[in-house]
C-alpha cells in the first residue's frame, strides 16, 4: 500500500485515527493512576487513623505489660509472643512441606490427569475461606491429635492455611527456571536429587521465599481460624511450652474492640499499629531476600 | 574406504539400526546406521526436523529426561557398551558423553563453579584437584587467560562467546569420551563463531567430536566426516571432502549446492 498524500483525505483519515488512538491510551493513564492514588488514600487513611487512635497508648511499657481489665495498664506481651510463635510454627511446618510437595509435582510426578487434579485442587485450597481451616483445625489438632487450644494447634491450623500458597509460588519459582538449564546439569551426569538440591531448589528459593513471607504476613492478620480453635482472649502469662493456651495479636484487639470503655479502643489501635509493624518488616524481609537471592540470577 | 589417514582410522562408536519415536508415536529417526571416528568431527547437516539434533541427543541419552520417548536399535561404543542398552544407566552414559548446547546456558554459578559442576557430581571435593581441573578444563576451552583473575565473578557477566566457551570448559573438565555439539555457534557473532571453531580444531585431538550444524560452510570447515541426513534417514555418510565435492546421492548433491533445505 503507497503511503497517502499529504494533506489528502486518506492522511487526514491516518491522522484522525492515531489521534484517537492516542486519547485512548492517555485516558487509560490517568485512571490507572486515579486508581493507584486512591488505593493509596484508603490504605493512608486507615493506618493514619490507627496512629492518631493508638499512638498514645503505643510505648515500651504497652509491649512488655500482660493485658489487664484496666485499659491504661493493658499491654499485649502474651500476644505479640503468642503471635511470633505460632507464625514461626506454621512456617516450620508449612514450608518443608509445601516446597517439598512443590518439587514432587514439579519434578516426579506423571504429568497425567491426576496431577492436574491435584493441581486444580492446591489452586482451589488457597481460596478457602480461613475459617473452614478453623473447623479442620478443631476436628483434627484440637480433639483428633489431642492437642486442645494450644499454640501447637493453632500453627498447624495456620500451616495448612498457607500451605497452599506455599506450594503455588514455589512451583512458579520452579517453572522458571529455563530448561536448558536444567539440561545443563543432567547432561553432566547429574542425578534427579542433584539436580534438585544443586540447582532447582537453590534458584527458585527466592520466590518461594517471598510467597512464604507473604502467606505468613497474612496468617498473622488471621482471627477467625484462631476462634474457631479456641484462642483465649485474656492471659496473663507467657506460653510454657506448645501445649499452652495462647493468644495472638488480632484476637487481642478483636476483644478490646468489643468493649464499651472507650479507652480500650485506644488500646486495640495500638495493637493494630504493632500488627501492621510486624507485616510490614516481614514484607520488607522478603523484599530484601528476593533482591539477595536472585541477584545472581539472569535468565 | 576412506581415503585420509587410513591406518590411524578408529571406530569409537557404531549406531546401530537406530529408531527413535518421540512420544510413542512420532517415528524421528529411521533405521540410522553411522560410523563415528575416534577424535574425528562428525558433522551431522541436513534441513531444519532432518533428525540431526534428534540423533545428537541419543548420545547422551537427553530422550530420558522426557516420558513416552522410545530407542529402537543400538549404539555401541569401543568398548563393547551400548548406549541405549535397557541395563545401561543414562547417568553413566552422561558422565562418558558430555554435551554443548545451542544457546549457551550457564549456571547462575561463579566461573569456577560452573566448570567444577560436573566434577563435584563425580563426588570430586579435594580443592587443590578441583582448581587444577578446572584450569586445564578451561585451557584447553581457551577461557583461561581470560578469566583466571575472575574466576569467582558470576558466569553471566561474561560475553555470549565467553559464556559459550565456558560451556565448554564444563563439558570439557570431566575428560569425557565424546564430545556433543548441539549448534554450538547459533546465537553467536562471527568472532565468537570463528574462536569457536578454532578450538574445535584444536579439541579432536583429545576428544571425539559430534557437532549438528545448520551451517553448510560450518560443517565444510570444522569437520573431517559429514553425515548428510534428510527427513529421519540417513541419506549419506561420508568424508566431508567427499561430501561437498563428489556426493553419491542426488538430495546431498542438491542440499549442499544449495537447492534446498
Amino acid at each position: 500500500m503507497p503511503l497517502p498524500n499529504k494533506n489528502s483525505e486518506d492522511d487526514l483519515k491516518l491522522k484522525a485515527k492515531i489521534a484517537s488512538s492516542k486519547f485512548l491510551d492517555n485516558a487509560f493513564q490517568v485512571i490507572g493512576v486515579v486508581t493507584m492514588i486512591l488505593a493509596i488514600l484508603v490504605l493512608g487513611t486507615l493506618i493514619a487513623k490507627l496512629f492518631i487512635d493508638g499512638i498514645a497508648q503505643l510505648n515500651f511499657d504497652f509491649l512488655t505489660k500482660f493485658p489487664s481489665s484496666k485499659a491504661a495498664k493493658a499491654g499485649v506481651y502474651s500476644a505479640w509472643v503468642g503471635s511470633l510463635i505460632v507464625i514461626l510454627l506454621t512456617a516450620a511446618v508449612a514450608v518443608p512441606l509445601g516446597v517439598g510437595a512443590a518439587v514432587y509435582l514439579e519434578e516426579y510426578a506423571e504429568k497425567n490427569w491426576f496431577a492436574d487434579f491435584i493441581e486444580v485442587n492446591v489452586t482451589n485450597l488457597a481460596g478457602v475461606p480461613s475459617i473452614i481451616y478453623g473447623l479442620l483445625g478443631l476436628g483434627v489438632f484440637k480433639y483428633g491429635l489431642g492437642l486442645g487450644s494450644s499454640l501447637a494447634a493453632a500453627g498447624l491450623t495456620l500451616a495448612l492455611l498457607v500451605l497452599p500458597v506455599v506450594i503455588v509460588t514455589t512451583r512458579e519459582g520452579i517453572r522458571a527456571i529455563p530448561g536448558n538449564v536444567r539440561e545443563a546439569a543432567y547432561a553432566l551426569g547429574a542425578t534427579k536429587w542433584q539436580v534438585i538440591w544443586d540447582h532447582i531448589l537453590p534458584y527458585s528459593m527466592g520466590t518461594t521465599l517471598t510467597g512464604v513471607i507473604v502467606a505468613l504476613s497474612r496468617a498473622l492478620g488471621e482471627t477467625a481460624p484462631l476462634i474457631v480453635i479456641g484462642a483465649v482472649n485474656f492471659i496473663a502469662y507467657l506460653p510454657e511450652n506448645l501445649l499452652s493456651p495462647f493468644t495472638v495479636l488480632p484476637i487481642q484487639m478483636f476483644d478490646w474492640v468489643g468493649r464499651p470503655d472507650p479507652a480500650f479502643q485506644q488500646n486495640a489501635a495500638a495493637a493494630g499499629i504493632v500488627i501492621i509493624a510486624m507485616t510490614l518488616g516481614m514484607n520488607a524481609i522478603a523484599i530484601y531476600l528476593r533482591y539477595y537471592l536472585r541477584r545472581s540470577i539472569k535468565w | 574406504m576412506y581415503n585420509q589417514n587410513q591406518t590411524e582410522l578408529l571406530k569409537k562408536a557404531e549406531v546401530d539400526k537406530l529408531d527413535f519415536f518421540y512420544d510413542g508415536t512420532v517415528h524421528a529417526l529411521k533405521k540410522i546406521n553411522m560410523p563415528v571416528f575416534d577424535r574425528k568431527v562428525t558433522a551431522m547437516i541436513g534441513p531444519s526436523g532432518c533428525g540431526k539434533t534428534t540423533l545428537l541427543r541419543c548420545f547422551n541419552r537427553m530422550h530420558d529426561l522426557y516420558p513416552g520417548n522410545r530407542y529402537e536399535g543400538d549404539i555401541w561404543t569401543d568398548q563393547g557398551i551400548n548406549l541405549l542398552g535397557r541395563k545401561v544407566d543414562p547417568i553413566e552414559v552422561r558422565m562418558r558423553v558430555s554435551m554443548v548446547f545451542q544457546k549457551p546456558n550457564p549456571f547462575p554459578k561463579s566461573i569456577f563453579e560452573n566448570v567444577a559442576y560436573g566434577l563435584r557430581v563425580r563426588g570430586e571435593k579435594n580443592r587443590a584437584v578441583l582448581e587444577q581441573k578446572v584450569e586445564e578444563a578451561l585451557q584447553n576451552a581457551a577461557l583461561w587467560k581470560e578469566v583466571k583473575d575472575r574466576l569467582n565473578d558470576l558466569a553471566s557477566n561474561l560475553s555470549g562467546g565467553q559464556q559459550q566457551r565456558l560451556c565448554i570448559a564444563r563439558a570439557l573438565a570431566t575428560t569425557p569420551e565424546i564430545l556433543l555439539l548441539d549448534e554450538p555457534t547459533s546465537a553467536l557473532d562471527p568472532i565468537a563463531t570463528a574462536s569457536i571453531e578454532e578450538l574445535i580444531g584444536d579439541l579432536k585431538e583429545r576428544v571425539t567430536i559430534l557437532i549438528v550444524t545448520h551451517s553448510m560452510q560450518q560443517a565444510a570447515r570444522v569437520s573431517d566426516f559429514t553425515a548428510f541426513m534428510y527427513m529421519g534417514e540417513m541419506v549419506e555418510f561420508n568424508e566431508t571432502s567427499q561430501i561437498f565435492t563428489q556426493p553419491a546421492q542426488q538430495q546431498t548433491a542438491d542440499y549442499v549446492s544449495g537447492r534446498f533445505g
